[in-house]
């Protein structure tokens, strides 16, 4: 079959950043979406510090130490609780995606949002309770 | 009757304008004056270059589309007092080539369903002695779509994929695929099961979302995949 017009518009043009992010008016399907882009962009770079703090070991025991006094700081427990809750959401904003992208509870996403969001919440509580005390 | 002045904050556009303007037109409205409606007021007491497209006024014609305060809808059948704020912002529907003030250019919406060779009327709704318009060989429609394009514009992928098939074509698709009355499904399956088909879609729904006809776009992409997946699966297994 042939191409397809593109839908490019010289007038306005295509700004993908606010057509993902501007959730004014939309429903919970595209919260979520952006949510799942949010996290994913967080979780990338995330990522890179973490192998950027842990080339702190190649110094050594100075370096361990160093690294140990950093990950205990509250700031770093804050943040690792911002990092629970992406990889919470996303694993389980993914596993949502899958499941209605094979046609199961296609028509009932929004359930399925719901369920998995009341499963996130409660893990990242206790997961976070967890960080602030072990 | 209720009545109120309520400022419509427009978006403008000519071509050859560098980039789309606001200009706010103060309406009086009722509780029955639809968007629509006060549109045309402005047309007629204020401005006579405001340009908009329109008919049937009951929400059938799908002419009508556009963002009301952000959102899609058909301006027919939205009352403005409903809305509930004092300035009413009014803009084109997204996603679409912009032609003048609240008028987008539909050509690559139908581009998609031509391309696809959709839709197909149904074929009980055929009538044997119905006379077509000339330069016309059928009458064609998709059911329940009505071919508004407000699915189109909320699509966030459509923001930023300007070569997404889209909602409304892959909905038709799947419309066909479902009951293909003697149609052959195969090429139309082989033409959505790529990465400007519907594994584009990343499950937002805002497209059934804001469906004025209930055909839920989102609801047959998912449904195309679960075909797909089945005949990828019955390949792999030398089906």
């Amino acid at each position: 079959m042939d191409q397809i017009q593109p839908t490019t518009d010289p007038a306005r043009p295509r700004n993908p950043l606010k057509s993902w992010f501007d959730v004014r008016g939309r429903k919970v399907g595209t919260w979520a979406f952006a949510l799942n882009r949010l996290t994913a962009i967080g979780l990338t770079v995330y990522l890179f510090m973490h192998l950027i703090v842990l080339s702190t070991l190649l110094g050594g025991e100075e370096g361990w130490n160093t690294f140990l006094a950093i990950a205990r700081s509250p700031l770093f427990l804050v943040l690792d609780v911002v990092l629970l809750f992406g990889v919470i959401y996303h694993a389980l904003n993914g596993t949502r995606v899958a499941l209605v992208g094979m046609g199961f509870a296609a028509r009932n996403h929004k359930t399925l949002f719901w369920v998995l969001s009341a499963i996130g919440i409660v893990l990242f509580l206790v997961g976070a309770y967890l960080i602030f005390t072990l | 009757m209720t009545e109120k002045t309520v400022q419509l904050k427009v978006m403008r556009y000519k071509q050859g304008q560098s980039s789309p303007t606001y200009q706010t037109f103060p309406v009086t409205v009722n509780e029955n004056t639809t968007v629509l409606v006060a549109l045309t007021d402005i047309r007629r007491d204020q401005d006579s270059s405001l340009s908009l497209r329109h008919s049937c006024h009951h929400a059938s014609c799908g002419t009508c589309g556009m963002r009301i305060n952000g959102e899609e809808q058909l301006a027919c059948v939205v009352k403005v007092l409903d809305l509930g704020t004092d300035t009413v912002v009014v803009e084109p529907l997204n996603n679409a080539p912009l032609l003048t003030d609240l008028v987008v250019n539909m050509e690559p919406f139908y581009d998609r369903f031509n391309t696809a060779g959709l839709p197909f009327i149904r074929e009980s709704e055929f009538l044997p002695d119905a006379e077509v318009a000339e330069g016309i060989e059928n009458y064609m429609r998709c059911e329940n779509c009505i071919e508004c394009g407000l699915c189109v514009s909320a699509c966030p992928i459509m923001g930023s994929d300007p070569e997404y098939y889209g909602p409304a074509a892959l909905a038709a698709v799947n419309r066909v695929v479902e009951e293909p009355r003697g149609l052959e499904t195969e090429s139309l399956l082989d033409w959505v099961d790529n990465q400007k088909g519907c594994w584009r879609c990343h499950v937002a729904y805002e497209c059934s979302e804001v469906c004025p006809s209930g055909v839920d776009p989102g609801g047959h992409i998912m449904a195309l995949r679960r075909q797909l997946t089945r005949r990828r699966f019955s390949r792999l297994l030398g089906g």
